[in-house]
């Protein structure tokens, strides 16, 4: 009773001494350190990054050991101290056509200029495991290709489509207003395109994953092909105001994934391939294909084809991919409601009441009947 | 209201403004509030930030608080009627950090109110604020679950769909089944979610002279209700609105006119009902009233009654 909530704040506190206990698990093996996490667990890192919306990869190893490794909580972590972060400017738009590669891949050419760089992937590992990564400390090959041997050119694979005419263009919108902050304002709907790919960069990777699959899967009206993958640094430039021109802060490590998809053109329109899009902080390939399905999904409103699916409605996808919201949302449920959950029992003990009460009365007046009924026969 | 920000110690650990939320947003905050106690009932969009705590946690109470607490008010946090529930209490030492804010149970103390499904059951006085914490701001959203359809319903003041709820309730159970969150119509326009209060609660709104201010953090809205506004729940004439009524008192106090919590108290079937609002229920126990099951209570240590005493007569 009263007993259960009384003592809350010193309770609280010892579930704070607790999770440190349980994250350091047992202190005869060593503590990790968040410089091994950044550079072990990067794809985690990377996650973390894209979630959390900070690209930060120091921060993002510390929010993951201070998560024990769950990436929603890190990514709640990144968000809750990004959003204590003063803006003080946007940087110059990122050009990933001069990326650095380290990797990239088109399945629509055989070749093409650059060619076709399969950089560090699992694609091609047989998933059996490594037991020499058991014991620590397994000798590195350096592989013998350096980056040098990349050609220095890598045009993007839609930009090739475009100069012939048959990607669909894309132009910023008139004025090339800066983009919609949606950390900072809230959103309405039908979002823009700029709306939409935010979201969904920071959205969760399996729940992008699993809104993409539904559209190959036939929840969408899709055919998509990798017009390119390309995974590597690029520099991000900023103009302060009292300089004019550009300074480089620094590199940053981006996925990029462009889909071509069919289109049958309209009236006005030739049919042309269509382009989806997705972007993610570091190398994120998984998430930035889906969110590429999803991009073209969600075009549906724009080339004028019926948004049946959930991939295709903006409301949908948007307001659900966010994993910190839905978590924070879906766990609050553990959060007491014994004054609402006393309205439904009081609501249902008097329904339950007035039907067993309307049921007997009922029983009888059949009773009545039956014995009405019967009397005459009784009778004859 | 003063601004002190924290200054950096040495080793700067990251410091954080007065009441957590910079001044930029509280001021974008404030706005959004005054929009929304010009239009009563009426959701407006704000820019909600990220909080250190969980979307669904109370996250559009702790912004309003966090907008217009000083160092004047007294802010008082209950979850469920009490103050001592778990997250009262850590949103209570939220702005006890961030804040440095002057706390209290008592109702009557209280500047700012932030509550998460309940009102007190003592009445309200002018300048005292309610800041509700919302978990949907939205009615008719398990009616019309697009965000683009129920704006324009709002816009059009088209709630036939809601009334049509109701009556259909009324023809399968024989009355209106939502016990809380009771759809209320605010000053004869909007139809609004007061958020899950129980429905017993629903009248306590109705022209009270206490400023009433609702936060949804992850559904990104801001509504209001100004002092002495007209807050009526949505009936029939043939079936007029009623509340909850339990048929015994609280176990603890015998107050018979005060929401009840049940307690489960053995698991044969034993069980007693006892008032949501501690603070309420202490001050009556404090006041002498005693109810039925009090001694037992006490007996088993379940309830510090002398602590309760000592609580209301220091306040």
């Amino acid at each position: 009773m009263y007993v259960a909530v009384k003592g809350g704040e010193a309770a609280i506190l010892a579930t704070h001494d607790l999770i440190a206990e349980a994250r350091r698990g047992n202190e005869a093996v060593p503590e990790l350190a968040v410089a091994q996490i950044r550079e072990q667990m990067g794809l985690a890192c990377a996650r973390i990054m894209n979630e959390g919306s900070l690209y930060d990869p120091d921060l993002a190893a510390l929010a993951l050991k201070q998560a024990q490794g769950d990436a929603i909580e890190a990514a709640f972590l990144m968000r809750a101290y990004r959003t204590t972060l003063p803006r003080f400017g946007s940087s110059e738009p990122v050009d990933t056509a001069q990326m650095a590669i380290r990797r990239r891949v088109s399945a629509t050419y055989k070749d093409l200029p650059g060619g076709q760089v399969l950089g560090p992937t699992y694609d091609y590992t047989h998933r059996l495991f490594d037991f020499a990564l058991m014991d620590g400390a397994s000798p590195v090959a350096v592989p013998a290709a350096a980056a040098d041997l990349l050609d220095a050119t890598m045009p993007r694979v839609p930009d090739i489509l475009g100069a012939e005419g048959l990607m669909e263009a894309e132009e910023p919108p008139e004025g090339d207003p800066r983009p919609f902050d949606l950390t900072r304002e809230p959103v309405s709907f039908p979002a823009d395109r700029d709306v939409r790919l935010q979201a969904m960069a920071r959205g969760d990777e399996g729940f992008m994953l699993g809104l993409g699959y539904s559209v190959q899967r036939g929840y969408g009206n899709s055919h998509p092909f990798v017009g390119e993958v390309r995974v590597g640094e690029v520099s991000v430039e900023f103009v302060p105001e009292e300089l004019g021109f550009a300074v480089d802060l620094g590199e940053i490590t981006l996925t990029e994934c462009q889909m071509v998809n069919q289109f049958n053109g309209t009236k006005d329109v030739p049919p042309q391939f269509t382009r989806g899009y997705g972007l993610a902080f570091g190398h994120a390939e998984r998430k930035a294909m889906s969110m590429s399905l999803v991009d073209r999904a969600l075009k549906a409103r724009e080339f004028g084809e019926a948004a049946e699916y959930p991939a295709q409605q903006d409301e949908f996808v948007l307001y659900h991919s966010d994993n910190v919201e839905a978590a924070g949302f879906v766990e609050h449920l553990k959060l007491p409601h014994y004054v609402d959950f006393q309205g439904e029992l009081e609501l249902i003990r008097r329904i339950r009441r007035e039907r067993e009460q309307r049921l007997a009365g009922e029983i009888q007046e059949t009773q009545v009947q039956e014995t009405q009924d019967t009397l005459p026969e009784a009778a004859e | 209201m003063t601004l002190h920000q924290i200054i950096p110690g040495e080793d700067t650990k990251p410091a954080y403004n007065y009441a957590y939320l910079d001044e930029q947003t509280k001021r974008m905050i404030r706005r959004a509030l005054l929009k929304a106690v010009a239009v009563p009932g009426y959701q407006v969009p704000f820019g909600s930030r990220e909080m250190p705590l969980a979307r669904g946690w109370g996250t559009g109470g702790i912004q309003i608080t966090a907008a217009i607490i000083g160092p004047d008010d007294v802010l008082k946090v209950i979850d469920q009627g009490a103050d001592d529930t778990t997250n009262a209490v850590s949103i209570r030492r939220f702005f006890e950090r961030t804040a440095d804010a002057k706390t209290s149970e008592a109702t009557d103390e209280a500047t700012i109110i932030q509550t998460r499904h309940r009102i007190p059951e003592a009445p309200l006085k002018a300048g005292q604020i309610m800041v509700y914490q919302v978990p949907q701001p939205e009615p008719l959203r398990k009616l019309e679950p697009r965000e683009t359809e129920t704006r324009k319903m709002h816009a059009w003041a088209e709630y036939g769909l809601m009334q049509v709820k109701l009556y259909e309730n009324i023809a399968r159970f024989g009355e209106v089944t939502t016990t809380y969150d009771y759809p209320v119509d605010v000053n004869g326009r909007y139809v609004m979610a007061p958020s899950p209060i129980p429905k017993f609660d629903n009248p306590k709104m109705h022209m009270s002279p206490s400023l009433q201010l609702f936060g949804a953090g992850r559904e990104k809205r801001i509504y209001a209700v100004p002092p002495y506004t007209s807050v009526r729940s949505l009936d029939f004439e043939d079936h007029p609105f009623r509340i909850q009524s339990w048929n015994e008192p609280c176990g603890l106090c015998g107050a018979t006119d005060s929401y009840l919590d049940e307690v489960i108290t053995d698991d044969r079937g034993g069980r007693m009902f006892v008032c949501s609002d501690s603070h309420h229920c202490e001050t009556r126990r404090a006041d002498g009233h005693r109810g039925a099951m009090l001694a037992d209570a006490s007996a088993l240590h379940l309830v510090d009654d002398k602590q309760a005493k000592d609580k209301v007569s220091k306040s």
